[in-house]
């Protein structure tokens, strides 16, 4: 989930610059590299790759990472968005949420090798949902998991495959990722406390 | 959100969150082999219908059950009701064997705000929450109709606000009559009904529409043409002269959509009496989003579903 972003809390310690607006261009680069090593992307075969985001902040990932293959490799994968809101295991615990995009390219998802792409590796909840999201959509070979950040306090078994940066954190701290298409620039923080959003569960 | 019992309830920001969470979830189930959400695991629906009804009843059921809640239908007939249990009685009842959500539709206007003060009183007492949904009262309101009717509105003309709506009619039995006008104003449209005098109801000067005796001069003029079906139920008194006087009046003919704008569309809640209020030809014509409108009511029922159900209790 778009996790901790946006806001200004006055009078707390400095956010912390964990990785400036170059960094984070050259972090989807480098995994975009990765994961053209990893499943053997070629583009004969460009199909057989989906790259799915997770809204809001994954989704726009998943569409950088998308045109930085087809940078490296002259070929885009597809690229979709699945928003596992509906899935998730905590939807009793706050009011209502607003539901986000949901876009499964129309190849589908069926033997697919699919890369789902969030921006925040926490929990694993958000994962766990969109694993299930994926499951009611088709059933692709394998599923990959690509983030750009991995702070830690995972409560299921659950891992990524391709990660942007560690961040060792404490719960709580908050990570705040800007993207240019949401938030008009680029960037990560980390903020001692919680964020706006008290969005401490989520990702 | 805590019942859905009015349209008058909702603002402009809450009628396009629900408009918004209906499309969402149409995009999710778009496509799908399996049309299953697990979002509403665990939570019971009951459906209570103390008059006929084909499509509301079927596509609440339809929505609760691709959400996973269990649902439950009781009719008047075949229920206690008929033996003669009071509204209060089956409702206390109902909502004793744990209904999240009470569903009815009553011939006398205000039973489901009856129902939502006695449910918010007992929730005091119990401790238990049952969200009340008006799914049609009497005369009165028909919110998920007005919403599914907005959805399709949208989809078809891409925007509401600006829009004129043209109402056609039975408006003094229609809720569905009610409830557009007072959404679509609240969504920014200009909305007229059109009907003879002896079928407006009392006070609908105060209403936020304008009224025409006029079919055939407003036509041209309409983004979309919303049709009413004649309630004779309804009806015991002599309110136009003959059925083929009301069908050469105020009937959609073939020649009347023709004076429609090319992008116009129409609509008509259901179900419709051939002939009547619609000829066959304009029904059936690429126009008319009949049928887009019963396939939007279960995507609005399910979000309404969603806002009353998925969360924290308010």
């Amino acid at each position: 989930m778009a996790n901790d972003r946006r806001g200004d809390v006055g009078g707390a310690a400095p956010d912390r610059e964990l990785l400036s607006a170059a960094d984070v261009t050259r972090t989807i680069a480098r995994i975009a590299h990765q994961i053209i090593e990893k499943t053997a992307f070629e583009p004969a075969r460009a199909e057989d790759v989906v790259l799915i985001g997770i809204p809001t902040g994954g989704a726009v990932l998943a569409r950088r990472l998308a045109a930085a293959i087809a940078e490296f490799t002259g070929t885009a994968p597809a690229v979709g968005s699945v928003d596992p809101t509906l899935y998730r295991d905590d939807l009793r615990r706050q009011p209502a949420r607003a539901l986000e995009d949901t876009a499964v390219p129309e190849s589908g998802l069926d033997d697919k090798l699919v890369v789902l792409v969030d921006d925040v590796l926490f929990s694993g909840r958000t994962v766990r949902a969109a694993l299930d999201a994926l499951r009611d959509h088709g059933r692709p070979r394998a599923v990959q998991l690509a983030v750009l950040i991995d702070r830690g306090h995972r409560e299921l078994p659950i891992r990524a495959d391709y990660v942007g940066k560690n961040v060792p954190t404490s719960r709580s701290e908050t990570i705040l990722v800007s993207l240019t298409e949401i938030d008009g620039r680029d960037g990560v923080a980390l903020r001692r406390g919680p964020g706006d959003t008290g969005a401490g569960e989520d990702a | 959100m805590k019942h859905l019992l009015s349209v008058t309830d909702l603002d402009a920001a809450a009628a396009n969150g629900l408009l918004d969470t209906a499309d969402r979830l149409r995009q999710a189930l778009l496509g799908r082999e399996v049309r299953k959400l697990p979002t509403l695991r665990g939570r019971t629906v009951i459906t209570m219908f103390y008059e006929d009804s084909t499509r509301t009843r079927v596509s609440f059921e339809i929505a609760g059950k691709w959400m996973s809640a269990d649902t439950v239908n009781v009719s008047a007939k075949g229920s206690s009701v008929s033996k003669g249990e009071s509204l209060r009685d089956t409702s206390l009842t109902l909502s004793a064997m744990g209904a999240d959500c009470v569903i009815v539709r009553h011939p006398a206007s205000g039973a489901a705000h009856r129902l939502a003060a006695w449910a918010d009183r007992d929730a005091t007492m119990t401790g238990t929450h049952t969200s009340i949904v008006n799914a049609g009262d009497g005369t009165h309101e028909h919110p998920t109709q007005a919403l599914l009717d907005a959805a399709t509105l949208r989809d078809r003309l891409g925007s509401i606000a600006g829009r004129r709506i043209g109402i056609v009619g039975d408006v003094l039995h229609s809720r569905v009559a009610r409830s557009n006008v007072f959404l679509l104003a609240t969504l920014g449209a200009e909305v007229v009904l059109i009907a003879p005098p002896t079928l407006l109801p009392v006070g609908v000067e105060q209403w936020p529409c304008r009224v025409s005796p006029e079919l055939d001069a407003e036509l041209p003029g309409l983004d979309a043409v919303m049709m009413l079906r004649v309630q004779a139920e309804r009806m015991h008194g002599a309110f136009f002269p003959s059925a083929r006087e009301y069908a050469v009046r105020y009937g959609l003919s073939d020649q009347r959509a023709a004076l429609l704008p090319e992008h116009a569309v129409v609509l008509h809640p259901g179900p419709m009496v051939r002939g009547m209020e619609i000829a066959p030809s304009v029904a059936d014509s690429p126009r008319a989003a009949i049928l887009a409108q019963v396939r939007n009511g279960v995507h609005v029922r399910m979000a309404v579903l969603y806002h009353l159900l998925a969360g924290a209790p308010e």
